[in-house]
């Protein structure tokens, strides 16, 4: 058993409303530079829709994450053979017309424009050429734009539902959507680690996070290929890539990552998991449909003693078996099971979890008026709006028994807390769902506060960053000790 | 005086330059070191223009040091006149596509505005520099034919010379134009290498063929630093 710590995520879907905050706070502080206009390490999607990379999820296309060869786990469009063999040319690289051609608008026509007849407007002009041009997308073109021609129908999520089904799903009266916001999910087998060849990317073993480090990065572009969530981004003006970094300088110290402090909804949360690292390349090439699962099991329970024992052996912090403890993602993820990884068939076992939407899912129209009442909801499931099946290629590799579970579990959720606040529901139609996926009342409230009315201490747990070890992390203070002040320009090193 | 200049001070000049300059550019200057690769901005030419361009030289260039280093298993492989055809005709051939590569890649350059964006002077003596190398070699191996041959019995001994630091210019002095002006760009190319993009071909990641797929830093041994009877010693992280 090899311990170790990973900074995980939630992202509660009921509660996002879909208003980016998250990436423009993320914009702000990290990608507001040249050649980083395009990158949106954070965004929000509009589901059924195409995303941002155009399609990204359609790996037919973009050959993005891990594949069984047989009994072999290996790249889909990188690795050490097809990585140095396609250098010259990387025939899957997606390229700017992919995302869309940053713009910005000539305001400084509206002041020094001469006298005329008409009124100066500001054009747009393109951020890489300088010359006009007209959007034609941009990185949340498809926002709310569900139903569409041009952007849900072309949704890659479709591939095994029925005509009749997706047909459904563009009729006005049963048209549905939800957000999804998504942003680098630091894999605990991550492809973009995997597929570069200068050995750029790593995973730090202090808690996790991905990292390109940017002296070493030459611009192969095998990271781009290999993401399949395409969140390694390359920035065409200082030739080098570059990805979410989970904030790690304000992790480090206490702070919480910019897009989830910002966040509007409070849909994310955020807390440590211990995972076992030699289960991975096992989980990694288990049969698809027991990735979720597997996926569950390589996290551990902090509460058990000899875990907590093998960690300490290790060398993890007390501190951060103590917020592993804590985790609000431990608790969505592992103690209630609400929370399931974006895609995993993919492969890379993600670290970010999503609680699947419930509301866009349940509401159904009959006789042409929604129906609402509280008998219909265990019904609802199977006649939804938005097809299990739909979710269940999102978030459990097209297992819908995963997705029906989690539903079941968050309506029993609200219907007990109907029960309490109105008081209105006959006995057995609270008890029985609550019954049927084995939850107590302590439990449905525990999910209640932490949906509905958690602290920010109860949805950020952070591992005591270690403020005086967090300078560690960047440079050995070994190395400058015996210096003080600004230290000497020669390192204090025995002469020759 | 002429050759004494371009085959003696030029040689030692560029060697010593890209030695020094590369170094203290990697080491200095770590993250100008790149391949800045364009074809995020236009991938479909690139297709036609790098491949060809980059498989062209990268067999002549192993051809040039096969050369070089087994001259007389060249002249044996030569000795058969079939097979000093053949040779000839691959060789030629990898040169006309380095040829046609580089034409797709300059016009590329050119008619794409994405592309002169990201574009710098150096740039433009790239392009300069790898037009004469390649069209001299194309020259050369047109009217000065069977190179492979003579090769081994002047250029082999001249490259040698200079390795060795006895330099030996004679049969260089006597070459054709065509081979003077190889000779010469040569060198200046390699001597231009920490100058220019040139850098990337230094720093292939060979690598990659024998690390494990998965790469975990840990930034300080949490077990060691705490334990007292390990000893002190001077940790540097990695990933900085």
């Amino acid at each position: 058993m090899d311990i170790r710590s990973q900074i995980s995520m939630v992202f509660h879907l009921d509660k996002c409303i879909g208003c980016h905050t998250c990436s423009i706070a993320c914009k702000n502080i990290w990608t507001d530079r040249k050649g980083a206009e395009y990158m949106w390490w954070n965004n929000v999607e509009t589901k059924p829709g195409t995303g941002y990379p155009s399609k990204w999820e359609d790996q037919d296309i973009y050959k993005g994450g891990w594949e069984m060869k047989g009994k072999k786990l290996s790249l889909k469009g990188a690795g050490k053979f097809k990585g140095l063999k396609n250098m010259f040319h990387n025939p899957n690289l997606p390229v700017i017309d992919d995302y869309y051609e940053p713009w910005t608008y000539q305001y400084e026509h509206l002041f020094e424009a001469e006298a005329g007849d008409d009124q100066p407007v500001a054009r747009p002009v393109s951020l890489i050429t300088g010359e006009y041009i007209t959007p034609k997308s941009g990185p949340n073109w498809d926002d709310d734009l569900s139903g569409s021609q041009e952007y849900a129908r072309k949704d890659v999520n479709f591939k095994n539902l029925s005509a009749q089904e997706q047909e459904a799903m563009f009729q006005l009266e049963r048209m549905t959507m939800h957000y999804l916001p998504r942003m680098c999910n630091h894999c605990l087998n991550p492809a973009c680690v995997a597929a570069c060849p200068s050995g750029a990317i790593y995973k730090r073993g202090e808690d996790g996070i991905v990292l390109i480090n940017q002296k070493k990065c030459r611009a192969w572009r095998m990271c781009v290929t290999a993401c399949p969530y395409k969140k390694s981004y390359y920035n065409w003006n200082t030739g080098k890539s570059e990805k979410c970094l989970l904030c790690y300088p304000r992790l480090e110290s206490g702070q919480i990552p910019a897009c989830m402090h910002s966040c509007v909804g409070r849909i994310r949360y955020l807390g440590v998991m211990l995972y076992d690292a030699d289960k991975i390349k096992d989980v990694a090439s288990c049969p698809e449909s027991e990735l979720v699962d597997r996926q569950l099991d390589i996290y551990l329970d902090p509460f058990d003693p000899e875990v907590i024992n093998a960690a300490k052996e290790n060398g993890i912090a007390d501190s951060t078996i103590d917020a592993a403890q804590k985790s609000p993602v431990y608790k969505f993820v592992k103690k209630w099971g609400l929370a399931l990884p974006l895609h995993p068939e993919f492969r890379t076992l993600p670290n970010l979890f999503y609680v699947p939407p419930l509301l866009p899912t349940m509401a159904f129209v009959e006789n042409g008026t929604y129906e609402t009442t509280s008998e219909s909801f265990w019904g609802a499931i199977e006649k939804s709006r938005l097809p299990i099946k739909y979710l269940a290629n999102l978030f459990s590799a097209g297992n819908e028994k995963t997705i029906e579970v989690v539903l079941k579990k968050l309506m029993a959720v609200r219907l007990h807390r109907r029960n309490v606040t109105v008081g209105d529901l006959p006995e057995n139609e609270v008890t029985d769902p609550m019954k049927e996926v084995s939850m107590d009342k302590d439990t449905a409230d525990a999910i209640f506060r932490l949906t509905s009315l958690p602290l920010f201490s109860d949805r950020f747990v952070i591992p005591a960053a270690h403020r005086e070890e967090a300078m560690e992390m960047l440079e050995s203070t070994a190395d400058v000790k015996g210096n003080h002040g600004f230290g000497f320009k020669e390192p204090p090193k025995r002469g020759l | 005086m002429f050759n004494n200049f371009f085959f003696i001070g030029l040689p030692y000049a560029a060697l010593t330059v890209m030695l020094v300059g590369s170094i203290f550019r990697y080491l200095n200057f770590g993250f100008k070191v790149s391949s800045l690769s364009t074809q995020f901005l236009e991938t479909r030419e690139l297709f036609y223009g790098s491949r060809p361009f980059h498989w062209g030289l990268l067999y002549l260039f192993f051809g040039h040091l096969v050369a070089f280093l087994f001259p007389r298993s060249v002249l044996l492989w030569n000795s058969v006149p079939v097979r000093l055809l053949i040779l000839e005709i691959v060789a030629l051939g990898f040169g006309i596509s380095a040829f046609f590569g580089l034409y797709l890649l300059i016009v590329r350059r050119l008619k794409h505005k994405r592309l002169i964006v990201v574009a710098n002077k150096m740039d433009i003596v790239v392009y300069v520099i790898l037009a004469v190398q390649i069209i001299s070699g194309l020259w050369i191996a047109f009217f000065f034919r069977w190179g492979s041959s003579w090769f081994a019995g002047t250029m082999t001994p001249y490259i040698k010379s200079i390795f060795m630091f006895t330099p030996d210019i004679a049969a260089v002095s006597a070459m054709p134009l065509a081979v003077k002006i190889h000779i010469i760009s040569g060198f200046t190319m390699i001597g231009i290498i920490p100058f220019t993009r040139f850098m990337h071909f230094l720093v292939y990641p060979f690598s990659y063929i024998w690390r494990p797929y998965q790469y975990v830093i840990w930034n300080w041994d949490r077990k060691t630093i705490r334990n007292p009877k390990v000893k002190w010693k001077i940790h540097k992280p990695t990933n900085n």
